[in-house]
């Protein structure tokens, strides 16, 4: 199988203006279709990584190419141009409280003036994918945490986006919930997404059977290969 | 049609965030409502007192009354050099003969007084009427025809005019001042509500941001929003700058205490203010969030 670069991160160094250094040198490439998890301690530059993927945050130095593009190098007013590419979710879901499971959907596609026709459609196909197709008009707060975490997803694919980065989307959830949305997430890697996740759970991940990047105090620690990865039993 | 469907949504949302934060909205709403109120009472009063003048002008004269004994080609004479002097509008040549009839028969009194004296009998002068273009050099003007040669004097209501055209121009400076300083108060208060907008909405701005929404996919709503702003706060301006002043015109019937100060007809009048008022709500609601967009909502 040929895989294609989908990312490719070039001696990438992240220094903050506080003078943590929250990524060191670091290359890798990512394969379009691949899923791949960035795990690591706490303070090793997990989210750091992910954050200069969907260019959130600017490296110090190096170059970081998504879809061909070094993001590095793209103007704070262009980057809206790169999300659209991509979808991202959050622990903390970020869910609009005051609308419906559909409307939260559907703001993303609003936004870009579709037709409301063409709204229905994707909103409808995005939710059936996550398995909510049932609480479309149900409200965030009626919700469980899981549930949640699919709406958030459903948001992010809506558009069809070739990269999907999730920043701890288990964090807050139970074991049997997270499988849940790891089921959820494999089913969206099967259409072609490729997917960055970033995870402590280090369970889910030696579960999961893919590939596995490790960091260490900002550099990359160990790049398991797909099924490789074995987490330390104490 | 894309663009249109983003417009409607943006000014949807700007329209819902108003009414969503009403009582905030309330304020600035309140403070345009004041201003524009005041910018109309300041137009209508500059506007009638500017009819006023106007007619002031029309009617202002300098009359130079010649030497008794002048001769006829003195008299021509003279008229060429008034000719001659700046700030000239028309002449007009009144002789004593013409002055006393029009005299006799205005008033019965000055029939039997005048009757008989006619001819070189006559004591009135011969005058030259002379209007100027420039009612505010109107003294300059007096001076230079009082040093031409056979003029023994001239009358124009000195000091009067003049008092009078300052006085509406200090009104008018004023009501500008006070205008002025408004409109800069509501483009802050427009700011402010806009502000806290922003802060309250967050969370969606970051969403929004993540799914990919331009900077002007961001702000336009904002900008709706002061403009919603400077529109409602505009409609209790506009009514009563519409009804008040078409009933107060009927009220005086055109008129105020004298011929002179004359209301300007409502029709069209009213509606033109009432535009400019609506152009003033657009562009101070548009400035206010403007300002609380650059300020505030660093993309």
């Amino acid at each position: 199988m040929i895989l294609l670069e989908l990312i490719e991160l070039n001696n990438v160094t992240k220094r903050f203006k506080n003078g943590t250094e929250a990524l060191n040198d670091v290359s890798l490439t990512i394969s379009k279709g691949e899923f791949v998890f960035i795990i690591g301690h706490t303070g090793c530059g997990k989210s750091t990584l992910v954050k200069l993927i969907y260019r959130e945050e600017k490296p110090t130095s190096g170059e970081i190419f998504v879809g061909g593009v070094n993001v590095a190098k793209v103007r704070n007013r262009k980057v809206y141009k790169i999300r659209r590419k991509m979808g991202v979710v959050f622990q903390d879901f970020k869910l609009l409280e005051k609308l419906t499971v559909y409307e939260n959907v559907a703001f993303a596609l609003e936004i870009f003036g579709l037709k409301s026709s063409e709204i229905h459609t994707k909103v409808l196909k995005a939710l059936e994918l996550v398995d909510l197709k049932g609480k479309a008009k149900s409200y965030p707060d009626q919700l469980s945490g899981g549930e949640k975490q699919r709406v958030a997803i459903a948001r992010a694919i809506v558009n069809g986006p070739k990269l999907l980065i999730c920043d701890e989307p288990t964090g807050n959830l139970d074991e049997e919930t997270s499988m849940g949305i790891m089921d959820v997430l494999k089913n969206v890697n099967a259409i072609g997404t490729t997917i960055i996740m970033v995870s402590h759970d280090t369970h889910i991940v030696e579960k999961m059977k893919k590939r596995v990047i490790e960091l260490e105090e900002g550099r990359v620690k160990k790049d398991y290969a797909k099924g490789k990865y074995k987490r330390a039993r104490v | 049609m894309r663009v249109f469907r983003m417009l409607g949504r943006d000014i949807r949302d700007a329209f819902h965030s108003v009414i969503r934060n009403f009582s905030l909205s309330l304020a600035s709403i309140t403070c345009i409502v004041i201003t524009l109120l005041i910018v109309s009472i300041s137009i209508m009063l500059s506007a009638v007192v500017n009819n006023f003048a106007d007619n002031v002008k029309k009617d202002m004269t300098i009359i130079a009354f010649l030497d008794v004994d002048i001769t006829e080609d003195r008299i021509n004479e003279m008229k060429l050099e008034l000719e001659k002097l700046d700030n000239i509008e028309s002449i007009t040549f009144d002789s004593k003969a013409k002055i006393a009839s029009q005299m006799m028969k205005d008033s019965p009194v000055f029939e039997s007084i005048l009757g008989d004296y006619t001819g070189d009998n006559n004591p009135l002068q011969d005058t030259y009427l002379v209007k100027v273009k420039e009612v505010e050099k109107i003294g300059d003007t007096a001076k230079k025809i009082e040093s031409i040669v056979n003029v023994e004097s001239v009358q124009y209501g000195a000091g009067m005019v003049e008092q009078l055209i300052d006085v509406f121009s200090t009104i008018r400076t004023i009501s500008l001042g006070i205008v002025g300083a408004l409109i800069i108060v509501t483009i802050f208060l427009i700011s402010n509500t806009i502000k806290i907008t922003i802060f309250s909405r967050r969370k969606e701005i970051e969403i929004m941001r993540l799914v990919g929404a331009s900077n002007i996919n961001i702000k336009i709503p904002f900008l709706f929003e002061g403009i919603f702003l400077g529109l409602f706060g505009s409609i209790i301006p506009i009514l009563a700058t519409i009804y008040g002043y078409t009933y107060l015109y009927d009220y005086f019937g055109g008129y105020i205490s004298i011929k002179t100060i004359q209301l300007i007809k409502p029709t069209p009048f009213v509606y033109y203010i009432a535009l400019l008022l609506v152009a003033i709500a657009v562009i101070v609601g548009s400035l206010g969030s403007w300002r609380a967009v650059k300020k505030h909502l660093k993309i």
